[in-house]
């Protein structure tokens, strides 16, 4: 279990000083980069070089087509028309996700908390809890919301009836739902980092502050929170990178009006061909997402993020 | 009521963490339960509006929704093994590299390795289109692997490096101080002890690959996989033997989780009573 849970921890588990180079065996120098070299060597040329692609990309002559070809002009008036035509879509995603952001903070935290600190015997289950939601496909997942959220089924239905409320009472296809379920499809990455740094907090620490006639909320604030801060920020980034990127809960659970950038690249690249401009709203989206995280991991102050 | 008030102020983190749970779990036991239902057209698939219509039907006849279900399906199962064997090996060796070497630009390495992770996956999968465009490469099987082993590599990584980072260097010391060659010291002792963690970090990557639709969608040609043909289902009306193939995933993904947890725990028991 803890190595699933590495894995989504990955950003906040600081590294481990490496051992001292095992007895006996004088290292050979060029091992470490013979081992790295295949894997650097796929990720070179499938995921930097895609890049310059892409930055290029954004960068040719709109008006070509893929019958006409493309030529590099650099055309930097195609991120201008990517700001001027999507930047209502570009600030609804960033806003989304930040709210989606939030709300799995608010979710996450007692999970991770009672997990780690009060979980006991239980703890285990609890954790496949967690990530059993992985077990299945995302996509179906995201569609049985369709099924809770519909207007005439028990929760919507329940909802009505307890609140009296009116018949143009709707949960699904609505910012809500979006909402609501990238908040569901990215909870987990919240969880788990939380769930690794709480995890190494020393009980005797908050015997200590409760010895001392600290209140809960105040050894809560003063002790636990600060301690479990490095989960804080990589679950957020988790949370936040792939919940502004996301286009699948906003064209399953939404309506037009609650478009996300997503769609418009994915549309604009697969359905309409229009590369160039594709290409500088992907770049945007990421110089937006990169620009939010640098300002967010600068406040909290850690250093341990990468 | 001031014992219900204790109760409550004792235990109301656990409540909240387990009523957080409902909210996960509640999705997959809504598809477990729409699996057994019977829908009146495609349309209403993911609907339970008027109740349940009992059947067995998605599950006896799990092909028979479309043509394309089943070979969909294969599809994935290939991509995800192929995929897999290719990003644990090479994750694997940069493991090695990370955690049993030191020199010049490790710390590089390590960032380089975690820029996938943080990457919107809408970045990488439109990148990796405008790279084949511009290449000239035609999208299909093949780019969807390519991809696919793309975004696998880091998390392999991440996962055997945490595995590697937790052993003990004095067992290997052990060996080599008893003669064992460098070779039978990797074969004997190293590798049995990391092995849990390429295990995990496999069960990963495949799960990742079988389950991935954002960056399959840029590079898959015509070729069709699972989440493809789910995504494509939604716009005409999904066949609802969909929700028993998704239940089927949940299913065996849980056996296998099961058996390992009750190993771990039989093997922890066996520590501690000897």
């Amino acid at each position: 279990m803890s190595t699933v849970l590495a894995t989504s921890a990955g950003s906040g588990t600081a590294y481990e000083p490496p051992p001292e180079p095992v007895a006996g065996g004088r290292r050979r120098r060029w091992l470490p980069y013979a081992l790295l070299l295949p894997g650097f060597a796929w990720l070179g040329l499938f995921f930097a070089a895609p890049m310059v692609s892409l930055f290029t990309t954004s960068l040719y002559d709109p008006s070509g087509s893929e019958e006409t070809g493309y030529q590099l002009t650099w055309a930097f008036g195609n991120y201008w028309d990517a700001l001027d035509l999507y930047h209502e879509q570009f600030l609804r995603s960033l806003l989304y996700a930040f709210i989606a952001t939030v709300a799995c903070l608010i979710l996450g935290y007692p999970l991770a908390y009672a997990i780690a600190v009060k979980g006991g015997r239980w703890k285990n289950l609890m954790l496949v809890g967690v990530i059993a939601p992985f077990f299945t496909s995302f996509l179906v997942r995201t569609l049985a919301w369709k099924t809770i959220l519909s207007d005439h089924w028990i929760v919507v239905g329940g909802l009505k009836r307890v609140f009296a409320l009116g018949d143009d009472f709707h949960l699904i296809n609505t910012e809500f739902s979006v909402i609501a379920g990238l908040t569901y499809n990215f909870l987990p990455f919240m969880v788990l980092p939380l769930y690794a740094s709480l995890e190494k907090l020393d009980p005797r620490l908050l015997e200590a502050a409760n010895d001392l006639y600290a209140t809960p909320w105040r050894t809560f604030r003063q002790v636990t929170l600060p301690l479990s801060l490095p989960g804080v920020v990589s679950g957020t980034l988790m949370t936040f990178i792939p919940a502004a990127g996301d286009y699948i809960n906003a064209e399953l659970l939404g309506n037009p009006k609650t478009t996300m950038i997503g769609n418009v690249v994915q549309s604009r690249f697969l359905t309409i061909h229009d590369y160039p401009l594709a290409a500088a709203l992907s770049f945007v989206l990421m110089a937006g997402i990169l620009i939010m995280v640098l300002i967010y991991v600068r406040r909290a102050g850690t250093d341990e993020v990468v | 009521m001031r014992r219900v008030g204790r109760f409550l102020a004792r235990y109301w983190v656990m409540a909240v963490g387990l009523a957080v749970l409902a909210y996960m779990a509640a999705p997959v036991v809504v598809v477990l339960l729409l699996s057994f239902n019977q829908p009146a057209n495609r349309s209403t698939t993911f609907l339970l509006d008027d109740g349940i219509h009992w059947t067995l039907n998605n599950w006896t006849d799990i092909c028979g929704g479309s043509e394309t279900i089943c070979p969909a399906l294969s599809t994935s199962i290939q991509v995800g093994l192929i995929s897999t064997l290719i990003a644990t090996v090479l994750g694997t060796l940069i493991a090695f590299a990370l955690v049993r070497h030191r020199f010049f630009g490790r710390g590089a390495s390590n960032v380089l390795i975690f820029l996938p992770m943080a990457t919107p996956e809408i970045v990488m999968g439109s990148s990796l289109l405008a790279l084949f465009v511009s290449a000239g490469v035609p999208t299909g099987f093949g780019t969807i692997v390519i991809a696919h082993v793309m975004f696998c590599i880091s998390f392999v990584v991440v996962t055997v490096k945490a595995r590697l980072a937790g052993m003990d260097p004095r067992l290997q010391e052990a060996a080599m101080d008893l003669y064992a060659t460098p070779f039978a010291t990797f074969r004997q002792v190293t590798l049995p002890l990391v092995m849990p963690g390429i295990v995990a970090a496999a069960l990963l990557s495949f799960s990742l690959s079988f389950d991935d639709y954002i960056i399959t969608t840029f590079n898959s040609g015509n070729v069709v996989t699972f989440p493809l043909f789910v995504w494509g289902a939604n716009q005409r009306g999904i066949p609802p033997q969909v929700n028993a193939i998704a239940s089927a995933m949940f299913l065996i993904a849980f056996v296998f989780v099961a058996i390992g947890q009750i190993r771990n725990a039989r093997r922890a028991r066996r520590a501690a009573t000897s």
